[in-house]
């Protein structure tokens, strides 16, 4: 297998309901991505989009082909993929893929979509797809409810009170919310306290809003290309060193785990694998907080804290800049936005413009040679991807 | 290989108040709801039997922000039980005010009630054939 490298990226703002439409937002952020590489759209040899809910959102199915053809890729393969919130992850392992095997130099990845447009109960209804429609969701599953049942799961089995819990929950949005400030592409750019987060209207028990991403509209794309043509295009390389993917099955079929994610721990050591890392090499990790709980039980998986002590991460400052490892400079889901067919595209652009130097000096970490993505659809489609600087 | 208990067949049933799963013949576990193979072992061998319907709360959430279509149902609860024959069950639990409900609820017994709610539907589900018009759900009262 050939190295891969992304040689130029692109991000929207993460925005409420959006006044573009998903091809003009893919689109802005795409040729962002060629500029940058120095390409022009006629290189690009194929393209893979994540979008998940275009069919409700813009009654618009097979957009990558509109996409393709709007941006001057005329007739190139398009391809479009859909894992819930990691689409545009699942989307980026195959560009890779597709790339590290020889059968293309150059290809264009990245996601969209435009949840916030459909309004609350549209958007809650959509996501709820995600779970089993036949087996759990006629009992009222939604996301915030799977998570809020993880939360309860994790109090009981690693027996932390839940008061502690909700307490540690409340640092992760107080640390998303800290960082998210200085992103110029977040969706929330203010901070709030854990006392905001504690008064917030219940969701889902013990869910309250601050514990709760937002629904999002925006897109993220980059430029892959194998390490020769790479090299041409750009001083600063990113490499994809490694990748991961997994699946699970239904809520109540992970039971010999949950709270654990069992597919996080598969598609993780695959990534760490391949790129010869482990836990403790990574500088800084986009992780998949699309709620408060979702953070403490990911690190937990992802090898940066032992089983039942995520939360503690936060409480002590190992998951902040010049921690042990700094999590979510970007505001991660819950102060960025959370847009879901884009947002493992974010993830890995966020990674490179902290690589670069490029973030925000509020939110820039010093000299991040490697980067971890990690992106969660669903109630168990994974995909990881660990990200190394080139030069 | 046709499935040993269709969607169908298991919704019927469980509309009546009568749970069914799966007793693989190669490792003893059950498999409730069903599937192709068998949850523990992966194996096809199996028959379908009527579970008890008895088990305990592991978790639960009371939900307050409701899909489109079910503003009527919020505040409800969800509760995931692990039966008495061991699989994990996602139900409702409907013998208690959602707002009095506490994390005391984990470990409680809980067994199907006589009453089987349904999902009757929304603008995705709406007259769906192979559903008969709704989807049951595992209607849980304290034991
Ligand atoms: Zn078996």
């Amino acid at each position: 297998m050939r190295k891969v490298a992304i040689a130029g990226v692109g991000h929207t703002p993460f925005t409420f309901a959006a006044e573009k439409s998903s091809v003009e937002l893919f689109n802005e952020a795409a040729m962002d991505a060629i500029i940058e590489s120095g390409i022009s759209a006629k290189d690009i040899q194929a393209l893979y989009v994540g979008n998940v809910l275009g069919d409700f959102s813009e009654a618009q199915i097979m957009i990558q082909s509109y996409i393709a053809d709007d941006l001057g890729a005329t007739n190139i393969p398009a391809t479009r993929y859909e894992g819930a919130c990691a689409s545009a992850s699942l989307a980026i392992r195959d560009a890779f893929m597709w790339v590290a095997s020889g059968f293309y130099d150059i290809v264009l990845v990245g996601g969209v979509e435009t949840s916030a447009k459909m309004g609350t109960p549209l958007a809650t209804r959509t996501f709820a797809m995600a779970h089993d429609s036949h087996y759990e969701y006629p009992a009222g599953l939604t996301f915030p409810g799977l998570f809020a049942m993880l939360a309860h799961l994790y109090t009981a089995k690693y027996d932390v009170p839940l008061e502690k819990l909700k307490e540690q929950m409340a640092m992760v949005t107080v640390q998303s919310h800290k960082y998210g400030v200085h992103n110029k592409y977040a969706q929330f750019q203010k901070e709030i306290t854990v006392e905001d987060v504690l008064k917030s209207f219940m969701v889902c028990s013990p869910l309250q809003l601050y514990d709760c991403c937002p629904f999002s509209d925006g897109a993220a794309a980059m430029v892959l290309a194998s390490e020769d043509v790479a090299k041409k295009l750009t001083k600063k390389p990113v490499y994809i060193a490694g990748v991961g993917q997994s699946s699970s099955g239904k809520l109540s079929a992970q039971k010999d785990y949950a709270p654990r994610i069992r597919a996080r721990e598969v598609s993780v050591k695959q990534a760490y694998d391949m790129a010869g890392i482990g836990p403790d090499d990574v500088d800084l990790c986009e992780l998949h907080d699309c709620f408060s709980i979702a953070s403490i039980i990911a690190v937990e998986s992802l090898g940066f804290a032992e089983f039942g002590k995520g939360g503690e991460m936060w409480e002590t400052g190992q998951a902040d800049r010049g921690g042990k490892v700094a999590i979510n400079m970007s505001g991660g889901l819950k102060s960025k936005g959370h847009p879901i067919g884009a947002t493992g595209a974010s993830q890995a652009v966020d990674i490179v413009h902290q690589m670069r130097g490029e973030a925000e000096p509020g939110r820039q970490v010093e000299d991040v040679k490697i980067g971890l993505t990690d992106t969660l659809g669903g109630d168990g489609v994974l995909c990881n991807m660990v990200l190394k600087r080139g030069w | 290989m046709e499935y040993k208990l269709t969607f169908k067949e298991y919704n019927k049933s469980l509309k009546k108040g009568k749970l069914l799963g799966l007793k693989c013949n190669d490792c003893g576990n059950y498999t409730c709801p069903p599937k192709m193979a068998c949850q523990e072992c992966g194996s096809t061998n199996m028959d379908v039997e009527q579970l008890k319907g008895s088990g305990k709360v592991v978790t639960f959430t009371v939900s307050f922000v409701p899909a489109e279509g079910r503003d009527a149902e919020v505040p409800y609860t969800v509760v995931m039980v692990e039966l008495d024959e061991g699989p994990w069950l996602l139900g409702n639990l409907t013998d208690i005010d959602p707002n009095k409900v506490t994390v005391d609820l984990i470990g409680k017994p809980v067994q199907l009630g006589s009453k089987m709610k349904a999902l009757p539907g929304d603008v995705y589900m709406m007259g769906d054939k192979e559903a008969e018009g709704a989807f049951a759900r595992p209607t849980f009262v304290f034991a």
